[in-house]
């Protein structure tokens, strides 16, 4: 097709430089056959997966009924399995925090991820006003600070509303990291990348749940489209009083709590 | 005297071939370079389907009702209705994938009390145990079907909560005498204690069976009903758990 073979002369014509001319006529069919084939390529995204999934059609987001939540762990856990996270406490893509209203004013915020292996200290029901869990993870923001400030255009959000991080092109900075408002990413020790919580995009692409959804013994966590009238999060927001985390930041966060407390940040 | 500061010649040159590179790059960027260069819908794509051909660990709820049908149905109905398999079982695509890898089945203690050792952060309502005090070494499948958990139903004994009277019954008179010979227990008296609760004697003469004047009985203190506190049932007076010798 490209009537001039793109391989090298072969060895035994070294001797007969190419000319310009040939070079030039060499170029211009690569270029231009290359250029085809990148048109091509581009139809092609159109469908990012082989198969009926469609992007445009989904939008994905997350409710967190903090009543619900007993603080048993169980989703940190599956989502280390799920997703080759570290099993040691520091690197998580979500994890549990027991926030401890005291009767002096003080609030206590510590990770119930952070305290596995050692027994739990519990607190004691004399001193607490209230307290409750609160899980977190990445909220998928509809304007991702992460996004903004990554220098080698590493991480970017997919059209059905997911931040993702391409592994090959991060470099490893941490702008990232420290951008993130919810410190939701970590560097992971391995690859020596950014990483964070992709709603388990290779689960629910092919319908099924985030892993951690798939084991709260509670429902408190609640996985949904919210381009489907019919999904349990958009269920969820009509009937709960909703509010996301740092809404002065402008973020846009997907991940929307119910009756959540002022405490919490 | 006065004069405006002489740019120094060397500076001029300088600024000039820095012109030069800047408006260089400008072109290269914006003119010379394709913009597909740019483009990072490649990239993106790439990482999209990175992404989505990574493994699956957690097969999913829906799937283990297929085969396990008689654990399904019992789960499905009970407490842990809403408890997802992998949640106790750990993440089973493998065992989908290739039936005779077995999954855990956890039998201890540690896996039930991560989420039933009382904690004063739980909500209210959740069922929590102190594991120190409730039943101590025994593994918790002992007493509670976790495909179906309920509190048991059944205390073997009415001491098992009225331990205070069963202690005064004890050491009384009237220690022989089983509880269900003068209170009748209906069933949801031990679901629901305080709404149902057991019926206690409602005549004198339920009591003169033993005490009255005419009743066989030659070990129990006899009394003629006729006289004997006629306005008053007998245990308004006496102490039926621990009655005195008068």
């Amino acid at each position: 097709m490209l009537g001039v073979p793109l391989s090298a002369p072969a060895r035994e014509d070294v001797t007969e430089i190419m000319d310009r001319r040939n070079f030039l006529k060499n170029a211009v069919v690569f270029i231009s056959a290359a250029g085809l084939f990148r048109r091509f390529l581009g139809n092609a995204e159109a469908s990012p997966t082989n198969g009926p999934y469609n992007p445009a059609k989904h939008l994905y987001g997350m409710g967190i009924d903090i009543d619900k939540c007993i603080g048993c762990g169980l989703c940190v856990e599956a989502c280390k399995t799920e997703n080759n996270v570290p099993k040691e406490p520091f690197f998580c893509r979500t994890w549990v925090e027991r926030y401890v209203i005291k009767k002096d004013g003080t609030v206590a915020v510590e990770s119930i991820e952070a305290q596995k292996g050692k027994p739990k200290s519990r607190p004691e029901d004399g001193d607490i006003v209230r307290s409750f869990f609160v899980p977190k993870l990445c909220n998928q923001c509809e304007n991702p600070p992460c996004v903004q400030v990554c220098p080698v255009g590493a991480t970017f959000r997919t059209e059905d509303g997911v931040v993702l991080v391409d592994s090959k092109r991060c470099i490893g900075c941490r702008y990232c990291i420290q951008a993130c408002p919810y410190g939701a990413r970590y560097l992971h020790p391995e690859t020596r990348t950014a990483d964070k919580c992709t709603f388990c995009y290779h689960r629910v692409v092919k319908g099924l749940l985030p892993a951690c959804v798939e084991v709260c013994p509670t429902q408190a966590r609640i996985f949904g489209d919210l381009k489907s009238m019919a999904s349990r999060l958009v269920r969820f927001t009509r009937i709960n009083k909703l509010h996301v985390l740092k809404p002065h930041l402008n973020t846009e966060p997907k991940v929307y709590y119910a009756d959540l407390d002022g405490e919490v940040r | 005297m006065a004069s405006p500061p002489k740019i120094p010649e060397q500076i001029k040159r300088l600024s000039v071939v820095i012109a030069v590179i800047v408006a260089g790059v400008v072109a290269l960027r914006y003119f010379i370079l394709p913009s597909s260069l740019f483009d990072t819908r490649f990239h993106r794509e790439s990482t999209v389907q990175r992404e989505v051909a990574k493994n699956i660990a957690f097969a999913g709820a829906m799937i283990c009702g297929n085969c396990h049908v008689d654990q399904a149905a019992k789960k499905a109905s009970g407490y842990h209705k809403t408890l997802s398999c992998e949640g106790c079982h750990g993440a089973a695509q493998t065992h989908i994938e290739n039936p005779s890898a077995k999954p855990a089945t956890p039998k201890g203690r540690e896996l039930c009390v991560s989420c039933h050792t009382y904690d004063a952060s739980r909500p209210t309502g959740f069922p929590q145990v102190n594991p120190v005090l409730h039943n101590p070494v025994k593994a918790c499948v002992t007493c509670h079907n976790p495909h179906d958990p309920v509190p048991l139903e059944t205390p073997r004994e009415c001491s098992a909560c009225h331990a205070q009277i069963a202690n005064i019954k004890t050491v009384s008179p009237h220690a022989l005498i089983g509880c269900a010979s003068c209170h009748s227990v209906p069933v949801k008296h031990k679901i629901t204690p305080r709404s149902v609760r057991p019926t206690k004697p409602d005549t004198r003469e339920f009591c003169g069976k033993c005490h009255g004047k005419d009743s066989g009985r030659t070990d129990a203190p006899k009394i003629d009903l006729a006289t004997h506190g006629e306005r008053f049932l007998c245990w308004e007076c006496h102490y039926p758990h621990r009655p005195e010798r008068m």
